[in-house]
Order: structure tokens, then C-alpha cells, then sequence
């Protein structure tokens, strides 16, 4: 078995998801890039099991198997967050969303909703 | 090249193939299938590369789980079913840094192996993964538990509003629940 082929598959499913997260603006694909990201990191992690013959038997593949949890993990949050971000704006577009305001502290309710419904 | 190479190359060509067409497309739902296909062929890099645990757990939790999520979510924030123009931002910067990332990546593990040859090791059963994660890495098994649950916890707290804003509501000061419901403001 030759390793390299795994690995620069690794590599470049890596930086594809890279492209992804950078390209789009739809919030769900850019999720779905990072899982591209991960499951490369998961590709190196157990090709390096295959390769590296460590002191413990298997670490990479139990280190895949913790990358998997967290990204499921991940993957809960942030689609709680974007489909919050959905309620808020009625938008999942990553660059429609202003980083420099806050939340009015009384009512909770964000002042770009008003902004935008007026101007629309 | 066994036949072990050739398999390698076969899946590896699919996973990347299937990946472009995931950052690409312009169907928002076949990227969700496509990304499907990506971690099939993963799976499947798994299973020869002797991970046996690790592929069934990627198809049960990635293509069974997180796919199915991803496409939730595609339809609970009223994606278009046809071709939108909208998905992209202009490409050049990502495609630098993304390319560069990707490239700069291949040349390294490139350099690091060359063309070498490895025997393949026992294949990772779940008999022996689980005696290496009982026995050598309990303590993360444990905390990932502890991570799961509080993502858990977090994901409910985000996606219910009415939990966060309990408390200046029973003070009498800020606006009454109804009115910040999302559903009113749509």
C-alpha cells in the first residue's frame, strides 16, 4: 500500500473545504465544507495509523473516531445557530450579517431586522 | 501497484471529484447528495486502509446522520429547489487561499513519502479500538461525553428563544413574549 495516495487525497479534499468556506455565502454550505475539512483531517489520521507504527496500537484510529464525535457535535450547534440566524433575518447569507452591532439589551430584538424591513 | 493502489486511487478520485462538485455546484440540495457520495468514497478509503470501526461509524454518523441534518436545514431555511446564482461570493481569494492550502499540502506529504511502500497493520476492529479506548484513552472518551451533552444542552438553549429571554420578561420590563416570537416577524 502506498501511502501518498491517501494522503494527497487528504490534502486536497483539505483544501477544497478551505475554497468552500472562503467561496460561499450560503451559511448551510459552508457547514457542509467543514465536514469536507474534517473528514480530511480524518483521512490523515488514519493513514498515519497505517504508516507510523506508534507506542499504542491504533491511536490514529481512535483520534478519527473522537474527530467524528466532534464534529457531530459541531454539526448540532451550528445548525441550531443558523437556523436561529434564519429566524432573526430571514437570510442564511454569511455576508449579510454585520458583526459590529448588538442586540437592543430590553427587548433582545436586533435592530438590522428594522432596518432592512423598512428598507425593503 | 497492488490492488490495494488501485483501489486507493479509484476512491480517492471519487472523493475529490464528488468535493469539487460539493464547492461548486449551484443546486443547493445536490451539494448535501454529492457530499453524500464524498464520504462513501471516504468510507471506503477507510475500509482498505484496515479501519473497519472507523468506515461503519463515518457511514452511520456522516452519511446517516450530519447528511441528514445538512438537509434539514436546507429545507427549514426555505432553500430554492432549482439552480441559484446567489451562493457564491467572488472567487479569487478563496480559490488562492484554498488552492494554496490544498497544493502547499500535496507538495509536503508528497515530499514526505515519495512513492514508499507500507504493509498494511491488524485490521482497526472494533474488538481492538475498543480495548485501546477503554484501556489508553479513557479520560478523553469521558470528556468527549461531558462535550456531547453540552452541545447537546447548547443546541436546545440556541433554538429555543423563549428560554433566554425568561428572566427580563418576569421582571415586567421588556416587551411581552408574543411579540418576539420569530414566527410574528416573518
Amino acid at each position: 500500500m502506498r501511502p501518498v495516495i491517501p494522503y494527497v487525497t487528504a490534502a486536497l479534499l483539505f483544501g477544497l473545504g478551505v475554497y468552500g468556506v472562503l467561496r460561499r455565502r450560503n451559511a448551510v454550505l459552508v457547514l457542509m465544507s467543514v465536514e469536507l475539512m474534517l473528514n480530511a483531517v480524518n483521512l490523515i489520521l488514519v493513514t498515519a495509523d497505517t504508516t507510523a507504527r506508534a507506542v499504542l496500537p491504533h491511536s490514529g484510529q481512535v483520534f478519527a473516531l473522537f474527530v467524528i464525535v466532534l464534529a457531530a457535535a459541531e454539526i448540532g450547534v451550528g445548525l441550531a445557530i443558523v437556523l436561529q440566524l434564519y429566524r432573526l433575518r430571514a437570510t442564511v447569507a454569511v455576508d449579510d450579517v454585520p458583526l459590529t452591532e448588538s442586540p437592543d439589551p430590553v427587548t433582545g430584538r436586533e435592530p438590522a431586522v428594522v432596518d432592512s424591513e423598512a428598507g425593503r | 501497484m497492488t490492488g490495494a493502489d488501485v483501489l486507493l486511487l479509484a476512491l480517492g478520485a471519487v472523493a475529490v471529484g464528488a468535493g469539487v462538485l460539493v464547492v461548486t455546484t449551484k443546486h443547493l440540495v445536490r451539494a448535501g447528495l454529492y457530499l453524500v457520495v464524498c464520504l462513501g468514497a471516504l468510507a471506503g478509503d477507510f475500509l482498505v486502509l484496515s479501519a473497519e470501526l472507523v468506515a461503519w461509524v463515518q457511514v452511520l454518523i456522516y452519511v446517516g446522520a450530519v447528511v441528514v441534518l445538512l438537509l434539514f436545514a436546507v429545507m427549514l431555511t426555505r432553500a430554492p429547489i432549482g439552480a441559484s446564482d446567489d451562493l457564491d461570493r467572488p472567487g479569487w481569494p478563496a480559490a488562492l487561499i484554498g488552492g494554496g492550502a490544498g497544493l502547499g499540502l500535496t507538495a509536503l506529504l508528497v515530499d514526505a513519502y515519495r512513492w514508499s511502500t507500507v504493509t498494511l497493520p491488524h485490521a482497526g476492529t472494533a474488538e481492538r479500538l475498543g480495548e485501546q479506548i477503554f484501556q489508553s484513552w479513557v479520560l478523553p472518551f469521558e470528556v468527549l461525553s461531558v462535550l456531547l451533552l453540552s452541545a447537546l444542552v447548547g443546541a436546545i438553549v440556541l433554538s429555543r428563544p423563549d428560554i433566554g429571554r425568561a428572566a427580563p420578561h418576569r421582571d415586567g420590563t421588556a416587551a411581552d413574549l408574543v411579540d418576539s416570537e420569530p414566527g410574528g416577524r416573518r
